[in-house]
Formats: structure tokens, sequence, C-alpha cells
């Protein structure tokens, strides 16, 4: 009889799902949205997706060899980031901002950090916001269609009328991956079905925000209007795929809703009295600060805490 | 409404259908019994023979260490062959009797049985206490200490566990459904120590024929019922069943009585049946022998002290080499580097698996996904408090509520990262108990 069987601590069964199947399936929802950007934008869009995306993969590889640490690029953290960044980004923004952008983002957000689910803001939103500062010219402007013009949102801060249906679609300016609610849509849902994601960021979230809204936005209820802040400016995007970012959110129950809260509040502040239309990234990456409090104060309740003993 | 649960918990494959129509098979020993004198939570049992004695099968060869402790019995005749540490199913070398085996299987004369309706509760608690009955789910408590809290009249209810949530397992389930007229007498055995208890099966819903066959045996019953139960690990933990049946929640510093309630489990209810109805003390239970590793997996009733390779070998042997063979559930059982380790009061399985899935498994960094704290039933966060654990910051790991674990595992079972989150909570457990004590 052999006597050497393995012994380890139980459970001795698990679970298949892992760390990089999860990454996996961000990446496949994401590319409703990346094939759109590319149908919409043509080749450059392209080409900055390709070359952000690959940039981020290289980076973490090299900083990993250097730093002799285990190469984890197979994890698909780092494509999530790229791809995240990149659709996140003008269609005409020099190819090298891009890659730029990504290195930082690995680099600097993630692994200076200690890599992966040691950075507390998103890598993806940090870098873009790091760029908007840098570049704010090429990060700022668009074209569609030929003709440079503003993104809805701006529009719709300058008082103009903006189409709902086009933002729905995506048949606008704006940044590769953002325009097409659908498209963002069909990979959230696929998010929702597989168990990766829940409502209950983007959920309160979305709500709260269409409150804020309703309340400061000095047009009541009105449904195009509210439309027109939904579908633009990124916040589906923003909503369904960054603020759900699980390293850079809160863990409890409780303080997904809080931070969900928070971050409505904000984006609803931002764009409402800041000096840009958007606000979505700089509000989920200020909420990513806020974190560590929120996790603090909606601790759960242990069960039968609080019993007769 | 839906059925009776907790919030939290998993449901892995649970592989009973290799077992699960395999009706239970008596077996014998061939070689020496081994009995650790430690097959309970407490003090060890004290050695009453000696080196060379020959004892009757049935005749107790240690007695209680104590209160919390239980007396040992020899499962066959046969002459004492040493008292010397043997390894347990758990991994360590532990004190043991070893007794030779005569093949006759002579029993000591049991004494004249009193009708169970004649006896007094004090008669009824001393049989329990003499014939070193413990909980057999896997805990080994000390089933007299377990019936004796400080005011029985608060007791309402008594819970039979019969959820058996761990996967693989079938021994309960096949006792439900050949032994229901002993479960049911053990369950009136305890009722009769409780004057305002009513007693409640509670069985989870992959068991519908036991709950048919359960509904049966006690509609004669006025206080017991069967409760229906969702299929889902841990049902079967103490608080989350005690929860799923009477609404009643308690934690790690209060027991099963400050809510009301006893659970035992339901091979301890058959074996409180043989003590006080037959007068037979502990010495047998029924164990699953099953995993893909096994060749003819099934339930065999087993004496104590029986080596477990006899056991397996009664399933036909392995049929292709295991990696891992486990004493008890894949959830919260113990794997063991051999075989040559002896059935005890808590020896509920053997599970053989050809592939050992954990050791291929490299834990990475955590993504903070938040699935433990989706699964855990203790509702606390386990990435968290293993991340104290690691860095032995048991202030911390105190304050987040470390010490509320029931150590089911389903943290480690759903962990993306394959960290092994169970083993550091646990670990630290350890230490933090001990402190809390002193």
């Amino acid at each position: 009889m052999s006597e050497n069987y393995n012994i380890s601590s139980s459970p001795h069964v698990r679970d298949k799902v892992t760390s990089s199947n999860i990454m996996l399936m961000v990446t496949i929802a994401l590319l409703p949205a990346t094939f759109f950007g590319i149908y919409n934008f043509g080749m450059p869009a392209l080409i900055n997706i390709v070359l952000t995306t690959a940039t981020a993969v290289l980076a973490e590889f090299v900083y990993e060899k250097l730093m002799h640490k285990d190469i984890t690029i197979g994890d698909f953290s780092a494509v999530v980031t790229g791809l995240l960044l990149a659709l996140n980004l003008p269609p005409t923004l020099p190819y090298w901002m891009g890659p730029l952008g990504a290195v930082f983002a690995i680099i600097v957000v993630k692994q200076l950090f200690g890599g992966l689910g040691q950075n507390f803001m998103n890598p993806a939103l940090a870098a873009r916001c790091f760029l908007l500062i840098s570049f704010t010219g090429k990060m700022t402007y668009f074209v569609y269609d030929g003709v440079t013009g503003a993104t809805p949102l701006a529009s719709l801060k300058a008082g103009e009328a903006v189409n709902t249906m086009d933002m729905l679609l995506g048949t606008t300016a704006g940044t590769i991956g953002e325009t097409s609610v659908i498209a963002i849509m069909v990979g959230a849902i696929f998010l929702l079905l597989m168990g990766v994601i829940d409502l209950r960021i983007p959920g309160t979230y979305i709500v709260t925000f269409v409150v804020f809204i309703t309340i400061f936005g000095g047009h009541g209820i009105d449904a195009q209007y509210i439309t027109a802040h939904l579908c633009g400016g990124g916040l589906m995007l923003g909503a369904w795929f960054m603020a759900t970012d699980y390293v850079t959110s809160p863990i409890t129950k409780k303080g997904q809703i809080v931070y969900g809260i928070c971050l409505g509040c904000l984006t609803g502040l931002f764009r409402l009295f800041g000096g840009s239309a958007e606000g979505v990234s700089y509000a989920i990456i200020f909420s990513n600060l806020l974190v560590p409090l929120i996790e603090r104060v909606t601790l759960p309740k242990p069960f039968g805490k609080g019993g007769e003993k | 409404m839906g059925l009776l649960t907790f919030k939290g918990g998993i449901h892995p494959d649970d592989g009973k259908s290799l077992a699960k129509d395999q009706a239970i098979v008596e077996i014998m020993p061939k070689g020496d019994l081994v009995y650790p004198l430690s097959q309970h939570i407490g003090a060890p049992a004290k050695p009453t023979v000696a080196v060379g004695d020959y004892v009757l099968k049935g005749q107790k060869i240690a007695e209680a260490g104590g209160f919390v402790s239980a007396p040992i019995y020899a499962s066959v005749s046969g002459t004492v062959k040493a008292l010397e540490p043997h390894f347990n199913p758990t991994g360590s070398k532990v004190p043991c009797i070893v007794i030779e085996n005569d093949g006759a299987y002579t029993e000591v004369e049991y004494p004249e049985s009193k009708p169970f309706n004649l006896m007094t509760k004090d008669e009824v608690m001393s049989r329990i206490a003499d014939a070193g009955v413990v909980g057999m789910g896997g805990a080994g408590f000390p089933t007299r200490v377990k019936l004796s809290p400080k005011e029985p009249d608060k007791i309402e209810y008594i819970i039979a566990n019969c959820a058996e949530c761990e996967p693989y397992i079938t021994a309960d389930y096949r006792r439900m459904l050949e032994n229901t007229k002993e479960l049911v007498s053990g369950m009136r055995v305890v009722l009769s120590l409780f004057d305002n208890a009513k007693g409640i099966f509670g069985v989870e819903d992959n068991k519908k024929d036991c709950i048919s066959v359960l509904e049966e045996a006690i509609k004669d019953e006025p206080r017991m019922s069967v409760k229906t139960l969702q299929t889902k690990y841990p049902q079967g933990a103490e608080r989350q069943l005690i929860f799923a049946t009477t609404g009643r929640a308690i934690n790690s510093t209060m027991l099963p009585a400050d809510a009301g309630c006893v659970v035992d489990n339901v091979e301890t209810l058959v074996t409180i049946h043989n003590a006080v109805i037959k007068g037979r003390p502990s010495m047998e239970r029924v164990v699953t022998v099953s995993g893909d590793a096994v060749a003819n997996p099934g339930n065999f009733k087993v004496l104590f002290g029986m080596n477990q390779a006899e056991v397996v070998e009664a399933a036909g042997g392995f049929k292709t080499q295991p990696q891992k063979v486990i004493s008890g559930g894949p959830m919260m059982g113990f794997s063991m580097f051999t075989l040559d380790t002896p059935i005890t009061k808590t020896s509920s399985s053997i599970l053989g698996f050809t592939e050992d899935v954990v050791a291929k498994l490299k834990p990475s960094a955590c993504i903070n996904c938040g699935r433990c704290v989706e699964v855990c039933p203790s509702r606390i966060i386990p990435s968290r408090l293993a991340d104290f654990a690691e860095r032995h910051d048991e202030d911390s790991f105190t304050k987040q509520n470390g010490l509320e674990c029931v150590e089911c595992g389903s943290c480690s079972y759903v962990c993306p990262a394959k960290r092994q989150l169970k083993q550091s909570i646990g670990s630290m457990r350890k230490i933090a108990l001990a402190n809390r004590k002193k």
C-alpha cells in the first residue's frame, strides 16, 4: 500500500472559476464596444487599441522580468487595463500617447503599489487622467465624420440640442469605446449573466446620478435631458466596467451601495458644476480613494452577533 | 416561501450518486484493532486494561478522563497487545490501546434492560454517558455534556442534523433510510430528557426519500416534525442548521443551548438508541467509502478500531492509485498520508481521489472580488482576515470578527485566486481562541 498520499488543508475541492477566466470574461465583454469603436472611427481607433493594449501587457512583462517577479501577464488583467484605457482615448490621439498612458497605468499605478490587487486606483482611469492633465488639447479633441466637433455632452452643457438616438447607437463623437450605449450594455449584460459583476455598484451609481441631475440639473424630470446625460460622457462605460473593478471598489455589500451613491453624486457634481462636461473618470478615481474609509464604516455584522449573549 | 436555509454558502458537486444506492454492509476486521484514547473533544480517556488482559466485545477498556470526556469500549474480543502511540486519521501520533482480535466476537453479558418508559431522566443520562456516546458528525463533542445544559427546561428544540451537506458522504442518508426506527427512537430518548422540547429532523431537499420515510415514521409522534432544508453547503453546520430550522442565530461565544437548542446528527441519535434502548455501548458506525479512485464505493457498518486500509479493501480497494485520501468530507475532512490508521467515533467516510485538484493550483494575489464575502455563512470578510492572519495581526483579526469563522472552507472553495483562506484563518483562530480563554 502506498504511503505517500498528498496532504493539504481542507477544502479538498475547488470551484473552477479562476482570476484569469474572470479577466478573460471582462475582456470578452469589452469586445462589442471595441468593435463598435473600430467600426465607428476606423483605422486610427484600431491602431490606438492595439498599441495601447499591447504596451500594457509588454510593460507588465518587462517590469516583472526586471524585478524578478512571477510573470502574471497570463491573468489577462493587463489586457483589461490596456483595453479599457484605449476605449477611453479619443480616436485621433497621436499613436505614442496611448502607449505612454499604458506604461503609466501598469508601472506607476499598478506595479509600484505591489501589482495585481494592490493598486488603490483604477489603473486605466488614473492613466486617462494623467493623459488628460498632460495633454489636455489632444485628449479633448474630437473629430467625427471628418468634422471637428464637440461631444454630445459638451453640446448639452452649451445648451444645444442632442440626438439621443445617435447616442444610444454610438454614432457620435467621443472616445473610442464610450459612444455606443448598446454595445456597452451587451457586454454588461454578459458580465451580469456570468456573475462577474452584480447590480449593486452600477445600479446605485446610475440611480443616484439620475436623482442628482433631476434635482440640480435645472431641467426637472426631462427624459430627453436625463437620457442624454446617461448615454454621454462615458457614464455607461464607467458604471459597468470601471466602477465595478474589484480591486478598487469596496468588498462589503453595504460599502458597494455607499460607493455607488458617492459615484453618482460626484459625477453629477463634476458635470453640472465643474469646468469640463464630463466627470466620470474623476468621480471614479476620487471614489477609489474613499474605498478604505467606506469599508471601515460598512463592516458587516457577523452571523449571530447582537444575539442574547 | 422558499426552503429553509441561511445566507451564503456554496453548491459544490455532491458526488453522492457514487455510494448513495449502496445499502449498508456489515464488515469484520482481520488485523489488530487500534483505539485512540482521544476520539472526542476534551480529556483523553484513561485505560482500564493492561497489556496481556483478555477482553470481551462490549467491555470498557478506557474510562472517561473527566466530565468532558468519554469512555471507550472494545469492539471485538481478544487480547490487549499494546498501549502505544499510533497515527490517528488527522496525522498525529496519539496514545492508543491495541487489541489482537481472536475472531470469536464473544460479547459481554449486557445487564437486563429496564423498559424505557420506566427509566428516570438520570438513568437515561447515565446510560448515554456510560456508553461513550460522542457527536459522530465529526466534532466528537461528548453527548452527555451536550445533553446537560444549565437549564434543561429552556431547551425548546432538539434538532436532528440530517443535512449531510458534505459532498460524497452518504452514511447518514443510508441510516435514515435503513434505520429510520432507530433514528426516531434516538430522538424519543433525547426528548424524554427535555420536557419542553420539540424534535426537528432537518433534511436537505436532495434527500426526498428520507423526508418521506421520516414523515411516515413520525406520524404518531406529536412532538416531532420534519423540516425540508435547501441543499447547500454548509447547511449541516450547527449554527446554520439552527438558524434554518428555528430562525435563531448564535455566534462563537454562545452554545446551541443559549438559543434553546440541542443538535445531534443521525449517527449519534442511532447510537443513543443503541445505548439506552438496547443497552449497548458505542462500538460501531456507518462509514462511506467513496471517490473516483475506489473500485466499489459503498456504505459499511464498521467496528471502531478497524484499520482504514481494510475498510477500503471491503470496497474493492482502489482501482486507480489515489493522490489524495480523505477522512471525512472533501470540504472539512482531513487528508491522510497513510491508510494505516483506525476508524474512530468521528470517521464518517474515507474518500479516495485519483487526482488531487488542490495540488495543481497556485495561489495568486487577491483581486478583491468579494466572492468569499458572498458565500461566508458567518458574514465576515475572509480575504481581509486571511491577510491579517498572514501578517499575524491578531488584534485586527479579532476586531474584524475572525473568531466567528466556522472553518467551513466555502471561502477557499470559491476563491478565484485559489488562496488558502480557510487555512490562514483557521491557524490564526487557534491562536486567538487560546488567548481569549486566558
